[in-house]
């Protein structure tokens, strides 16, 4: 061969080895990177709750989150929904404690970076949270003096060292809340301003002691966030850490194509905002509209970060301040949920319309008209390979 | 014969070249043309030419997913600052069409027609839009900022 066919040979096989296309662009290695759980910034304190850090309140937290004690009839804890072997969830379409709710149990790892809560955001602290199911008739049924009367004759002592002395109870009717039935209504009425104000604190320091337990709730490390440090450092995986081909389409889909990462962003997979996605509400169960309703109720609630019972100054309350309060959007808008874990917890949304990851991705795929208000997601005519690669890619995040 | 086989070979050499000339290409163009070509300048004259506003993070950084506040800065075209300006902000992402998050209020004036608008946050990364609408006595304005995250 001449010296011209040679360089032309050498040529075409440096140039075809080239041609390979690298597995990920540095565009996509930033997203990625983004999403892995070492960018998980540590958790911020909580000015509104002065015990979130304290062991003791975080102790007692958890004592109540699993005691039975805690509810109307005697049977229902944070953890009958909140099942602590299962993410804290109960893998039911719709919640049941007293009775059926409706809504789906929220997992709690890693809540307490959560600017809003519940599906709908209507409270808006931890603490506050934990409070709402104590006295909704769905949930725990109870009412917050029997829950004052019950702390001091069963906890007494150890709420008293985390909070200080507990208030005279001995006046305070036996049963009474402003949100319960009528003869609780009525007995709340009754009470002075300051034996209102004492249940109220006592009520809200069992609020703050859930919190505090619940801030230790973190996310595991997946064979995503494996994956995700070997890809940014250049180390080559081990062994099952490695993603197959299947798995590397469905993330390339998640963060490119199927726009998932429009919403499910950082490393928490959520953007911690409200979005209505056309999700159909579920036959039988109450008119739901979302974020539009819970506006209302946590501008009301008196234990919202503006009320009496906050811990610090104002300067907390930022996202309260600047809530959007109107407006379309808001319309059967729910929070966008994390996507950590969510692979072995079906049924999926706010109320467990979809009992499989092939069916929310179909529904994101095809993306239907909402009821009311309008879908932000528009369609997406994924290939079943394609949908099938998508849902092979959110199992690494349950790994 | 073995003429022949020296064309093929430089055929496919050729071939080669060319493909390895577009992935390069390829690779290195902007996959976002509309995001490229969007005007993110921090200082523009307002929509009817009655101020000169400028528009920048408070702290010098864009936090994502965290409320923050920026600074709006209002001078007239003759480089005088604007004081006491009513403000009003809206906006959002024109490519996913949806709003704000939140509801960023010009909270406080600092002086030299510095104005903060406090409880912006931008959940995502993408083209933000936002509106101001100005009224000031030397009339009312509008302007819009694109901030790129």
């Amino acid at each position: 061969m001449s010296w011209l066919s040679r360089f032309l040979v050498l040529m075409a096989m440096a140039v075809l080895a080239g041609c390979g296309k690298p597995e990920f662009s540095d565009a996509e290695k930033k997203t990625i990177a983004s999403l892995a759980l070492n960018t998980l910034p540590p958790l911020k304190a909580d000015t509104t709750n002065r015990f979130a850090d304290v062991p003791a309140a975080a102790a007692l937290g958890s004592t109540l989150f699993f005691d039975q004690g805690m509810s109307g009839d005697g049977m229902v804890s944070c953890s009958t929904c909140h099942k602590i072997d299962r993410q804290f969830q109960d893998d039911l379409p719709q919640a049941v404690g007293v009775g059926r709710t409706n809504r789906r149990t929220m997992p709690l790892a890693g809540v307490a970076h959560d600017p809003w809560f519940f599906w709908d955001g209507r409270r808006d602290s931890l603490w506050a949270q934990a409070l709402t199911p104590l006295e909704n008739p769905l949930e725990q049924a109870g009412n917050r003096a029997a829950f004052a009367h019950y702390i001091k004759a069963r906890f007494g002592e150890r709420y008293e060292r985390i909070f200080g002395p507990l208030p005279d109870l001995s006046t305070v009717p036996a049963n009474a809340s402003p949100l319960g039935t009528d003869a609780e209504k009525a007995a709340w009425s009754t009470m002075t301003a300051a034996q209102a104000e004492d249940v109220n604190r006592v009520f809200a320091n069992i609020g703050k002691a859930i919190a505090a337990f619940e801030r230790s709730i973190a996310p595991p490390q997946t064979r995503f966030d494996r994956f995700a440090i070997d890809l940014a450092t250049g180390a080559k995986p081990k062994d099952d850490d490695a993603f197959s081909p299947e798995e590397i389409l469905g993330l390339k889909l998640f963060i490119g194509k199927a726009n998932c990462v429009t919403c499910h962003a950082g490393p928490r997979f959520t953007d911690n905002s409200f979005h209505n996605t056309g999700v159909p509400p579920v036959k039988d169960l109450p008119p739901d509209r979302g974020r539009i309703d819970a506006v209302r109720q946590v501008e009301a609630d008196p234990f919202n970060c503006f009320g009496a019972f906050r811990d610090g100054d104002a300067s907390a309350c930022g996202e309260l301040r600047f809530m959007v309060k109107a407006g379309p959007e808001l319309i059967r808008a729910y929070k966008t949920p994390s996507l950590r874990g969510a692979a072995t917890r079906p049924p999926y949304m706010h109320a467990g319309q979809f009992s499989s990851l092939d069916e929310v991705v179909a529904h994101y795929s095809k993306a239907p008209a909402s009821v009311e208000g309008v879908s932000e997601v528009h369609p997406l005519q994924l290939s079943d390979r394609e949908r099938a690669a998508l849902v092979a890619f959110l199992k690494t995040l349950a790994d | 014969m073995a003429s022949l086989w020296r064309y093929v070979l430089a055929g496919l050499g050729l071939a080669a070249l060319l493909a390895g000339i577009l992935t390069v290409v390829y690779l290195t163009t902007q996959h976002a043309p509309q995001l490229a070509g969007a005007d993110i300048s921090r200082s523009k004259t307002t929509a009817h030419g009655l101020f000169v506003a400028s528009f920048a993070p408070e702290k010098g950084v864009v936090r994502q997913g965290e409320l923050h506040s920026w600074l709006l800065t209002l001078k007239t075209v003759k480089g005088a600052s604007v004081e006491g300006a009513a403000i009003t902000v809206s906006g959002g992402m024109p490519q996913h069409r949806h709003g704000l998050p939140t509801s960023p209020q010009a909270t406080d004036y600092l002086g030299d027609g510095r104005y903060r608008i406090d409880g912006l946050k931008f959940t995502m990364s993408g083209l933000w839009q936002l509106h101001f609408a100005i009224s000031a006595a030397a009339g009312s304005d509008t302007v819009i900022f694109n901030v790129l995250l």
